[in-house]
């Protein structure tokens, strides 16, 4: 499948979501249909392999979540991303669609605080159990020391 | 001793009776786990039932640390991420920052990251080997004898960084626009003779490992991961291209002038320790083509497209984001990177190879014998400072 097959087939499935990009294809979906845009991902388009998954925060606008899935047959990779809107940490885990989101957002849970629904096993996997507060939120000071930080 | 385990979240119900489960932590302080790993594995008997992976003792926040860094510190900084193949990390990392700012890179420059990553490739490999046969320790007939050659091997590649760096192990030889230093005289030709000492002994050191029956024993039909499962964890590298799956960056998605060299992709179908090692050991000569092919055909001309660094604010990218990936030694080694038109990123992501490799661990280790875990943790290869970061 072409990039040119795979934005027609993504925009008549999801009407919502916005395609940008050429070699690496970001869709922008809304959060509702994150977890139904990876299986189609996964099914559909061919991409079976779970690059990584990561967020950003962009401030007062919020938090972003974002995943990369390939296509190792074809070469097409798909970045895609949803924006969870300002104050809200919750998204739904794409751990029922690929098993390598497992470890990815534990990390994203460790790092920004984001609450993965339908996730098995949410829990720190980086910083230890007893660390407050996550770090690469940006209104976490890199120059303060934090507890349990000495 | 408890009957329940806590902490173990993995969980094999095998239609067993006798004993008890005994709960054993392998780590955090372990040989075979090559750096700070815990294992809390579950045991009926010999046979582990459950693995919870305990990581993190290496982190550092690279990520948060890469906000405060600006575009020419962080590359050195980059580097110290995975250790063993230093070059891999700074090679993803500039090429982030030259896909957004639109940066060319000289073909000379070009053509000498190709070369340092290839020797880099090898170097990381010889290490695997040695210590992966260590860790199968007695079965190999003294265990360290493969190690000790390895590690010879690898000096010599150390001593050809050493000469054009100045430093063995962490290196800064990259930077935006270009490569920081040039090859010295003479390092093409030194260059090659070590390519050509370890040519010639691989083929020693495979012959040495398959015509021994407990080496075979103890790879052969270990720790299998299917295709499906080797995409769905999303492990890269010799461990994917171990399970069948042909994919390799420098053919599929060509950057930095690979398309420029012949090589071909080893690939092997049954997706167990012998087939990784199989893939690692014909990369090693695949790599060397390339490395001659480089320096045969290596261009004239700047090896940066930028002026040298006066500050270390000089280098500003304008606002965008890119994804850029190289194939490491363990596989694709990606950079997320957004830059908001400062001197430093604004968010940047690290994709460590090691950390997708490890994660299948939990899928593939219930099931096995103790003694397999070594075999199976050693055939995965991961360095602790890229999957914590």
């Amino acid at each position: 499948m072409t990039h040119e097959q795979a934005k027609t087939l993504i925009g008549e499935r999801f009407g919502g979501a916005q395609i940008e990009g050429a070699t690496l294809l970001t869709v922008t979906v809304p959060a509702a249909d994150w977890r139904p845009f990876a299986s189609f991902a996964k099914d559909e388009l061919g991409c079976r392999f779970f690059s990584f998954s990561t967020a950003v925060d962009w401030k007062e606008q919020g938090l972003e979540v974002v995943a990369k899935v390939d296509n190792v047959d074809t070469g097409l990779s798909i970045l895609m991303k949803t924006k969870l809107g300002p104050g809200v940490s919750e998204c739904h885990s794409l751990v029922p669609v690929f098993r390598g989101a497992d470890w990815m957002e534990r990390e994203c849970y460790d790092m920004f605080g984001i609450r993965f629904d339908g996730h098995p096993d949410l829990r720190r996997i980086l910083l230890g159990d007893d660390w407050v507060g996550h770090p690469l939120l940006k209104s976490y000071a890199v120059d303060t020391p934090h507890p349990p930080y000495r | 001793m408890s009957l329940d385990t806590p902490q173990a979240t993995t969980r094999v119900e095998l239609d067993y009776s006798g004993g008890e489960r005994l709960t054993m932590n392998m780590g955090p302080q372990h040989p075979s786990a090559h750096g700070v790993f815990r294992a809390i594995l579950t045991l009926e008997g010999e046979t582990v039932v459950a693995v919870d992976a305990v990581i993190g003792y290496l982190h550092r926040c690279h990520e948060k640390l890469s906000e405060t860094l600006t575009y020419a510190q962080y590359p050195s900084i980059a580097s110290k991420t995975d250790y063993v193949a230093a070059m891999t990390s700074e090679f993803a990392y500039v090429m982030a920052a030259e896909a957004i700012g639109k940066i060319e890179v000289p073909k000379r420059a070009q053509y000498l990251r190709v070369i340092c990553a290839e020797l880099q490739r090898i170097a990381s490999h010889l290490l695997w080997l040695g210590t992966w046969c260590m860790d199968m320790g007695g079965a190999l007939g003294g265990g360290a004898t493969i190690f000790l050659y390895a590690i010879r091997e690898r000096e010599a590649i150390l001593d050809l960084f050493e000469s054009l760096v100045g430093a063995r192990l962490l290196y800064g030889f990259f930077q935006v626009g270009g490569t920081r230093y040039d090859i010295p005289a003479g390092w093409a030709d030194q260059c090659r003779k070590t390519i050509a000492d370890i040519d010639s002994r691989i083929g020693e050191y495979e012959g040495l490992l398959e015509d021994n029956p407990f080496f075979q024993a103890r790879a052969q039909g270990v720790g299998y991961i299917s295709r499906e499962l080797a995409e769905d964890v999303g492990i890269a590298g010799p461990l994917l291209r171990g399970s069948g799956v042909n994919f390799d960056l420098r053919k599929s998605a060509p950057y930095s002038s690979y398309e420029d060299f012949t090589f071909n992709v080893p690939v092997e179908t049954a997706g167990d320790c012998f087939a990784r090692y199989r893939v690692r050991m014909v990369e090693f000569r695949e790599s060397i083509k390339i490395i001659r092919q480089a320096l045969d055909k290596l261009p004239d001309g700047p090896i940066s497209s930028r002026p040298g660094l006066k500050s270390v604010a000089q280098i500003r990218i304008p606002k965008g984001e890119a994804y850029s990936r190289v194939e490491g030694p363990r596989g694709e080694v990606g950079c997320y990177l957004i830059a908001d038109g400062s001197a430093k990123p604004y968010r940047m992501k690290w994709r460590g190879a090691s950390f997708s490799n490890l994660a299948v661990l939990p899928h593939i280790i219930p099931g096995v014998k103790v003694a397999d875990v070594v075999a199976i943790m050693g055939s995965v290869d991961p360095v602790f400072g890229e999957v914590d970061r």
